[in-house]
């Protein structure tokens, strides 16, 4: 089906001639190919309009004053200058963002792997099991709630009726309103809520990697499971190790509903504001819709720029 | 009548004979996958279990703790110190619940009736559309082709915040605010499944869909018929995590009217209640986690069958 030119410029008459043939070569394809495009189109309008269309518009806005009853007024940077020369409050939910991206993004992505992989190592009968009850936070939706049971500040509080009976702490902890002690606690449920799709990609890349690889493996000399794990497993799972890590970053960068639900909106000190916060805060609530693209595209950047320089990072690790 | 004499004569003591040659295999068999692997530590082997015992009870331990609590009566709710099993289960927080869900203003049913829709509808749309646009850019190579997918790469990398403003004035735009459009239109075109369609459907031997062609099949044949049935696995992926998201949408900013609002929405009216509701609040987790819960058991047993069954290699 493919028609691909071999192109050959020795002269710009030719190179113009090329170019023309080349755009009558796609067009050509086009037309081969329109039962395919009728297949695309459904899938490609709807992501055009939901996902790329509100990027740019986004983008647009975040150079404007909007308040969704005015028309959008021009206004250049103004909206970038104030979020990070006026905004105090952004700074500390940049710096919250960040921190936890850096803990939760890297410590969830080894801990996804490393989970999928010692329970590929379980005995087939247990895999199924082990595999649901590590899956299951990320499957029950809101029941990340509990943990506000959990870490109440009354003696009721599970963790502080076991830690003061062990005699670790004597009096009971504000855990969820004390700004010294809300970091970690966020920490530990997105921790607990991270193992998503790439988990479960992970298991299955696992599951799905031939064994005679591993027989070979075994031929030549691999002594031991990390051995194993780092000849052959690594090498054949880039892919999914990939995707893995986009899904990791991504979930990192994106913490904001745990945090308004479990230690209200905003949070004391706003020890645990982040940009998803801050985001609701003026889109959703203050309708300055100019300001929020600009926070929305910040984010949009941080998402993107973290992604590419970990791919570069994976990249590299194999070559 | 001469093929029937050649074959062999079927005794008892013949039949006896291939049994425990069977029999023998299947006990090489056996043995041969009870042996340890020669490049596995017992020592590894107890550590790897340690590890997940440990961070077992760390992931499993809010789920039990939902499950007991939805069945503790008042007095066991606020013991001191507080204990995770219950000892007298009853079901009165649930009797609560639906009690309260009688008092609402809305027919509960309502609510129930909503969320199945968005969720049967939304799911359905979504693999769909995104198997139908999987397919045509996994087989083929057309102008195009490869940077649209370039592009959906790329949308995996920002979460939904980032469009959550542009999308609400595009549904406002068209209209769809106030009506379950503007749940199911934008989870359609959700990329992670059709990310997810696309890489599995590229698994499959291009041979196959060649053969196919020349006897005669079109694309939607092939597609249908050819396709769809060897990529099942990453369709239930696919859906488990559409269902996953749809189950949970309260979109309390996308519909105003309440008979249009989904279940999720409706519950979580009822635990705002307060501390009085401590019971009811868990036992509104457990009928809410249990669909998602029951699915991805259903669809794992699934996922592992149709990979074993599938067994397509280049």
């Amino acid at each position: 089906m493919e028609t691909t030119a071999v192109i050959k410029p020795t002269g710009f008459a030719k190179l113009v001639a090329n170019r023309k043939r080349r755009w009558g070569y796609t067009w050509e394809s086009i037309k081969q190919h329109k039962v395919l495009y009728l297949f695309l189109a459904p899938y490609a309008i709807l992501f055009t309009i939901f996902t790329v269309g509100p990027v740019g518009i986004s983008i647009f806005y975040s150079f404007t004053h909007f308040n969704v009853y005015e028309p959008p007024r021009f206004i250049g940077v103004q909206n970038y200058l104030n979020l990070f020369l006026a905004d105090d409050i952004f700074l500390i939910a940049l710096r919250n963002t960040f921190l936890l991206a850096l803990i939760t993004g890297p410590l969830g992505y080894m801990m996804a792997f490393l989970f999928a992989w010692f329970i590929n190592e379980l005995p087939r009968y247990l895999r199924a099991f082990v595999t649901l009850v590590f899956y299951a936070p990320t499957l029950s939706g809101a029941v990340f709630l509990v943990w506000q049971i959990m870490f109440a500040g009354d003696s009721l509080g599970y963790a502080n009726a076991w830690l003061m009976r062990m005699g670790i702490i004597h009096e009971t902890q504000y855990w969820l309103t004390d700004p010294e002690l809300m970091m970690p606690v966020i920490i530990i449920v997105v921790l607990w809520m991270s193992l998503g799709a790439g988990f479960l990609a992970f298991i299955a890349g696992l599951s799905t990697i031939d064994p005679a690889m591993y027989e070979a493996g075994l031929v030549d000399g691999v002594k031991n499971r990390w051995q194993e794990l780092w000849f052959i497993t690594l090498p054949n799972m880039k892919g999914m190790l990939m995707f893995g890590a986009v899904m990791a970053i991504t979930q990192s960068f994106a913490v904001g509903d745990v945090t308004a639900q479990l230690m209200g909106f905003p949070s004391t000190d706003y020890a645990v504001h982040t940009v998803v916060n801050h985001l609701v805060d003026y889109g959703t609530i203050r309708f300055e819709m100019g300001y929020a693209s600009a926070i929305a595209t910040v984010l949009f950047l941080s998402m993107i720029y973290a992604n590419k320089g970990v791919q570069f990072m994976i990249s590299k690790v194999g070559s | 009548m001469g093929a029937i004499a050649k074959r062999p004569v079927i005794t008892p003591s013949s039949v006896g004979k291939r049994q425990g040659e069977i029999k023998k295999v299947i006990n090489v068999k056996k043995i041969a996958r009870n042996v340890r692997r020669p490049n596995r530590s017992i020592g590894g082997d107890i550590f790897i279990g340690f590890i997940l015992i440990i961070f077992g009870i760390f992931f499993a331990f809010p789920l039990v703790f939902t499950i007991n609590h939805a069945f503790k009566p008042m007095t066991e709710l606020f013991l001191w110190p507080p204990r995770l099993w219950v000892i007298n289960p009853t079901t009165a927080n649930f009797q609560d619940l639906f009690i309260l869900m009688a008092r609402s203003w809305v027919t509960f049913s309502r609510y129930i009736f909503n969320t199945l829709f968005i969720t049967v509808l939304g799911t359905g749309g979504h693999l769909f559309i995104a198997s139908l646009g999987a397919y045509a850019i996994s087989r083929y190579e057309f102008p195009g082709s490869k940077l649209f997918f370039k592009v959906v790469i790329v949308s995996l990398m920002f979460s939904g915040h980032v469009t959550a403003i542009p999308n609400f004035l595009v549904l406002a735009n068209l209209r769809m605010i106030d009506s379950y459009w503007a749940i199911l239109v934008p989870a359609f075109a959700g990329s992670l499944g059709f990310f997810l369609l696309k890489q599995f459907i590229d698994t499959v031997p291009v041979t196959l869909s060649e053969a196919a062609k020349i006897d005669g099949a079109g694309e939607w044949r092939i597609y249908s018929q050819i396709i769809m049935p060897l990529v099942k696995p990453a369709i239930l992926t696919a859906t488990i995590f559409s269902v996953q998201f749809l189950w949970n949408t309260q979109a309390g900013h996308l519909i105003h009217t309440e008979q249009l609002r989904p279940l999720p929405f409706a519950l979580q009216q009822i635990v705002a209640g307060g501390i009085a509701r401590a019971g009811v609040g868990a036992a509104v987790s457990l009928v809410m986690m249990v669909v998602p819960l029951t699915l991805f058991i259903v669809a794992q047993s699934r996922i592992l069958q149709t990979m074993a069954s599938s067994g397509i290699k280049e």
